[in-house]
């Protein structure tokens, strides 16, 4: 696992305070980086630069897909490690894939790849599972959520 | 897309799916790409996020960046019938980041509860997995917690133009 980038104390208020309710107003950096003590330059060349070293992945609207009549859907694979570089690569190239983890699991399941599939339209879903089944000669086993109980990824900095 | 958003909100879409523009007045930056005025932009993201289109605005950390090097899902194989109750209880957990009932795929996958748990350490989610099988006691026939080893990719929604 790679070491976590530097980040000061503002990087951390920034990342905390800014994982949700960013204004919708004119001068909506202005006005965050009011809040944060800061001016609207700095807001934006510090987010800028957490973007560049990935700190942050985005900044922007966080879309659920479904309630645009499209689908989410996280889906597995047990992949060879001998295979592993090139079915990444596959898997990856697909824009259909929104992300993609490597697990290892703490019992004998040999589930290791995990991404989720958005698709603008349901159908979307079995196409992708099926081209990606095509791409690699490996099957694609969705776990279509049935009911969601929680979801809130906002996170406190800890380094 | 359905009803529920139309084409400008479509081409909003689009245009946001990868980030605001990094500009003193984005909105407006946004309404001249569209062709339309900055106040419907705003009238246009204000209306999504109340209808639940967006989720939220704002900074999409790396998890392992700001220090959540240990991810761990926890699957758990509970009675379909106590599931929406254990699920509510086990998803209030103030460390448990998303949970969802799922299906399971037998004879491979026994699993049908889903509960992500971030740490800074494999021990400290271990410990938390421990408090989510204390809360479900009987109910718990069988789990695993899949840590994450690498981010393969992570770019969120991509749909096409």
């Amino acid at each position: 696992m790679r070491e976590a980038a530097s980040i000061d104390a503002l990087d951390r208020a920034i990342i905390d305070r800014l994982q949700g309710d960013f204004p919708i107003s004119e001068c909506p950096y202005a006005e965050a980086a009011a809040a944060l003590g800061i001016d609207e330059g700095e807001l934006i060349a510090r987010l800028q630069r957490l973007l560049d070293t990935r700190v942050l992945t985005r900044f922007g609207p966080m879309f659920q897909v479904e309630r645009m009549g499209g689908s989410f859907v996280l889906a597995a694979m047990r992949v060879p490690d001998a295979e592993w570089e090139h079915v990444v690569e596959a898997v990856n190239a697909f824009p259909e894939v929104a992300h993609n983890y490597r697990r290892e699991s703490s019992q004998n399941c040999d589930f290791n790849m995990w991404f989720v599939l958005a698709t603008e339209k349901p159908d979307g879903i079995e196409q992708a599972v099926q081209k990606i089944e095509a791409a690699t000669g490996l099957s694609v086993f969705p776990f279509p959520k049935l009911k969601e109980y929680f979801v809130e990824m906002k996170l406190e900095v800890r380094t | 897309m359905n009803k529920a958003t139309d084409d400008i909100d479509r081409r909003l879409v689009l245009a946001t799916q990868s980030g605001l523009p990094l500009v003193p007045r984005p909105y407006d930056e946004l309404g001249a790409q569209l062709g339309i005025p900055a106040a419907e932009v705003m009238a246009r993201l204000a209306s999504m996020l109340a209808s639940g289109v967006i989720r939220r605005i704002g900074a999409v950390p790396n998890h392992y960046a700001i220090g959540y090097t240990a991810n761990g899902m926890s699957v758990w194989d509970v009675p379909d019938e106590r599931i929406d109750e254990l699920g509510a209880r086990v998803g209030a957990l103030d460390f448990v980041t998303h949970c969802y009932h799922r299906p399971r795929k037998l004879p491979e996958w026994p699993y049908s509860l889903f509960a992500m748990v971030h740490g800074t350490s494999r021990e400290e989610v271990l410990a938390k997995v421990a408090q989510i099988a204390e809360l479900l006691g009987s109910d718990c026939r069988a789990h695993d917690v899949l840590f994450s080893t690498q981010i393969l990719k992570k770019t969120g929604l991509r749909i096409g133009a």
